[in-house]
């Protein structure tokens, strides 16, 4: 924890990047991928359901 | 030209309008993103007390004002699908909760890693803090409710309760740094004026208006999901271009 204290103080610019910006960017880029995803698997239930009605 | 704003809350007007806005709201904050970045750290000047550490605000603030508005504008959502049984209210107030989940998740991380060299800790039971964590749990409470309940017309009534309950601590959060001595600043921004740096206040007005396009962004394509998810006995869907692939 010391030896944070001392980086931290030292590289304050580093540490704002890595922990604030790029945490944020990160959690951004996830929620992105998780709705892309949701949308993807949302479209092949409609397709599928929509194929077995035509089946039928 | 009277605009009938009716016609846009019924879900298969909506899911063809929010298709075509999200490619605006999406770039136009990716843009804003890299402006609100560049003035936050080449051009506004070092805090002469803060020093560079003051940086973590341009995201930290934003990430707090947008939790506490998304949940408003959930519980409001919320509220108008309890009351008028409109189907797309609801879908929005659930579309909204993760995004604002999201944002209050990044005001307490970004706020602990401000907090560090600043006050010495990562983490106060301050009023403050406390309240931004409460809101956390609200969020997290209205999706697990939500989701805990087959039938969709259900969840919906049982977490719109919850929302609008939850909302008393919006102005608890807003509030607190004046009703309890806490540790955490005040508003530095004010009606009254302010005495911040004029590029601190841009970066941070740029900032913030990027997060609110992203967040809009966000919500309208899950909501086209969620839309695509209920409405899949439509038969409007069926006759949609994706879906025909």
């Amino acid at each position: 924890m010391m030896n944070l204290d001392v980086w931290m103080r030292e590289n304050p610019l580093l540490y704002i990047l890595l922990g604030s910006y790029a945490v944020a960017l990160l959690i951004f880029v996830i929620e992105i991928v998780m709705v892309k995803h949701k949308r993807k698997i949302t479209l092949q239930q409609v397709r599928l359901m929509r194929n077995a009605g035509d089946d039928q | 030209m009277a605009i009938n704003w009716f016609k846009y809350s019924a879900p298969t007007t909506f899911y063809g309008l929010a298709g075509k806005m999200i490619p605006w709201f999406a770039i136009s904050a990716a843009i804003l993103f890299a402006i609100g970045l560049y003035i936050g750290f080449f051009v506004a000047p070092t805090d002469a007390q803060q020093g560079e550490f003051y940086r973590i605000m341009f995201i930290h603030v934003p990430a707090s004002i947008l939790s506490m508005f998304l949940y408003l504008i959930m519980a409001g959502y919320a509220a108008l699908g309890l009351i008028f049984r409109t189907r797309l209210s609801a879908m929005m107030a659930t579309a909204i909760a993760p995004t604002g989940a999201l944002f209050a998740l990044i005001s307490l991380w970004t706020g602990a890693l401000w907090g560090k060299p600043m006050w010495g800790a990562w983490w106060l039971w301050d009023a403050r803090l406390t309240s931004q964590l409460i809101l956390l749990f609200l969020y997290f409470g209205f999706i697990a409710l939500h989701a805990s309940i087959d039938d969709p017309r259900r969840a919906d009534r049982a977490a719109a309760l919850l929302a609008i309950v939850g909302s008393v601590n919006v102005p608890i959060i807003y509030f607190s740094v004046k009703w309890w001595n806490t540790l955490h600043q005040g508003s530095s921004i004010k009606f009254s004026g302010t005495t911040m740096h004029v590029a601190m206040q841009q970066a941070l007005f740029t900032m913030l208006a990027a997060c609110w396009l992203y967040a809009i962004a966000v919500v309208l394509a899950r909501v086209r999901s969620i839309i695509l998810e209920r409405e899949r006995n439509a038969s409007w869907i069926a006759d949609l271009p994706e879906v025909k692939q």
